[in-house]
């Protein structure tokens, strides 16, 4: 799986940070920094609850 | 070379009135919104009180709609009947940046979303905690007080929330009562609902400086001091205090008021649409007991997936948008689906008309949880016209509060108590003789302890 972002939506609101830290870092006043865009094997459940509950919508998934 | 320029979009029918389409808003929006649709189609015009509107729906043009940014399409002028409740300079008086600075407002992030969680299902649960076995509530007055509790007990303070009683709520519902679309023509024209709405603002800052008279200064900084410590113990630049009892007031109304109504209103057509599909409510209800048996707090649970239940708030929120007309002002010339939009045009949105589209959404006008469970579900499939949360950068930055804030609700009352319709199914609607839709009253359910409970 491989994560993509669409940079005119994210607002910085970090909620998929709190799904999986491991893969999202969102700085206290900016957008989103994908650490993993490929997420280890294990974080894919968390990675598709950011994608589900980020406010903005601007997460999706592209399988492989 | 010559330059083609676009042609005006067509207007809807109707509007021979002085003030156009205005009358017919304040009476019929939803009609007005559809006729315009079924008339001129993805793109289309009324006149509210000289001003034209352009109405846009379908996902081509939502989703250019939602991707313009502010400097493009503002929202600060679309709103005029929002400046006499919030005061001016607070909110929609601030220009684009200032905005976006505000809307990151920290307790949103999701870090505190826990916290909250805790908060609203205390607040939920002292709601009920003087119920007797039996009785009939008024879902607008019950949900509306519960919402003024939790926003502000999450928003501003425990402290401050502590402090206030029934009549914060009343006085409220009063300035969403003051939201007729009439503003456009003039925000202070001499209309009942206007000289209630002024009033009650009034009231309102009168209640804050009763309870910042209470607060002293040396326990400004104790454990439980609250967003209105802080703001008490900001100075000025000539000495004195940086913020008057008015100003506070009109910051509280607004933080608290994109969250309010909208909750309120959501709560009460989730448990009415549940009470109209039995078999929807039982499966949740039967969802929420698992959950239970499972052990967990209620603020552990709400934060957690609970499809059922969240199916329902989502077609819920579809078939009645809280907002049914999302507005912008043109900041320049623009192009939209082959026609043109003129620098200081309104720009409109409309969830009530987008969210029941066919063929986005099959049976359009039918509560069908299931779209939510079967996969593709509805809203993550058409992201462009599933938006009782508007859509783009601009997306409800507190839907995911809310959902919660709904789940912990349900999660308590669903717990507890039965409830059942007390008048016939067709009267339960919304009133949208103003900007702000509310339930219209009577609005009553029965309620029983669950036995065992």
């Amino acid at each position: 799986m491989r994560v993509v972002v669409d940079a005119d939506l994210c607002q910085g609101h970090a909620m998929c940070e709190i799904e999986a830290a491991e893969v999202f870092s969102v700085p206290k006043s900016g957008t989103v920094e994908i650490i993993q865009e490929r997420p280890a094997a294990g974080l894919e459940a968390a990675v598709r609850l950011a994608v589900q509950y980020c406010p903005t919508r601007a997460l999706s998934i592209e399988e492989d | 070379m010559t330059t083609v320029i676009a042609p005006p979009p067509p207007m809807v029918s109707g509007g021979e009135d002085d003030h156009g389409h205005l009358e017919e808003l304040r009476r019929d929006p939803i009609g007005l919104m559809w006729r315009l649709r079924r008339e001129c189609g993805e793109v289309g015009a009324f006149d509210l009180a000289g001003r034209r509107v352009v109405l846009l729906s379908g996902a081509e043009v939502n989703e250019w709609y939602f991707r313009t940014p502010d400097e493009v399409l503002d929202q600060g002028a679309a709103y005029p009947f929002m400046t006499p409740i919030f005061g001016r300079g607070v909110v929609f008086d601030a220009p684009p940046e200032r905005r976006a600075e505000m809307l990151k407002n920290s307790s949103l992030r999701g870090p505190q979303m826990k916290g909250h969680a805790e908060v609203i299902a205390a607040e939920v649960e002292r709601s009920i905690g003087d119920w007797p076995d039996e009785l009939a509530i008024d879902l607008l007055d019950f949900f509306a007080e519960l919402t003024i509790y939790t926003s502000s007990a999450c928003l501003i303070g425990k402290r401050f929330r502590n402090q206030l009683d029934g009549r914060f709520a009343k006085l409220y519902h009063d300035l969403e009562r003051g939201t007729d679309a009439l503003a456009y023509v003039d925000p202070y024209a001499p209309i009942e609902s206007f000289r209630r709405r002024d009033e009650s603002r009034v009231e309102l800052v009168k209640l804050v400086e009763q309870i910042m008279a209470g607060r002293h200064p040396e326990d400004r900084h104790g454990e439980d001091s609250d967003l209105l410590d802080v703001l008490m113990s900001l100075n000025g630049d000539v000495g004195g205090p940086r913020f008057s009892a008015d100003e506070i007031t009109g910051m509280f109304i607004s933080m608290m008021f994109a969250g309010h109504h909208t909750t309120s209103g959501t709560a009460a057509w989730t448990l009415i649409e549940l009470l109209r599909h039995p078999a929807e409510l039982t499966a949740v209800v039967a969802e929420l007991d698992e959950l239970y048996a499972g052990g967990g707090t209620v603020s552990f649970q709400a934060l957690r997936e609970i499809p059922r239940l969240e199916a329902a708030i989502k077609e819920a929120l579809r078939l009645h948008p809280p907002l049914i007309l999302l507005l912008r002002v043109a900041t320049q010339d623009l192009e939209v689906g082959g026609y043109r939009i003129r620098e200081g045009d309104l720009v409109a949105a409309s969830p009530a008309v987008s969210n029941r589209l066919s063929p986005d959404f099959s049976d359009p006008d039918s509560f069908v949880p299931l779209r939510y469970i079967n996969q593709p579900h509805d809203d993550d499939r058409n992201p462009w016209t599933w938006i009782p949360f508007g859509g783009g950068r601009h997306r409800c930055v507190g839907a995911a509060f809310a959902m919660m804030q709904l789940k912990a609700i349900f999660l308590v009352l669903l717990r507890d108590y039965e409830f059942e319709l007390a008048q016939p199914s067709e009267t339960y609607r919304n009133d949208h003789s103003k900007m702000v839709v509310q339930l219209e009253q009577p609005c009553a359910v029965n309620v029983r302890r669950r036995s065992g409970r």
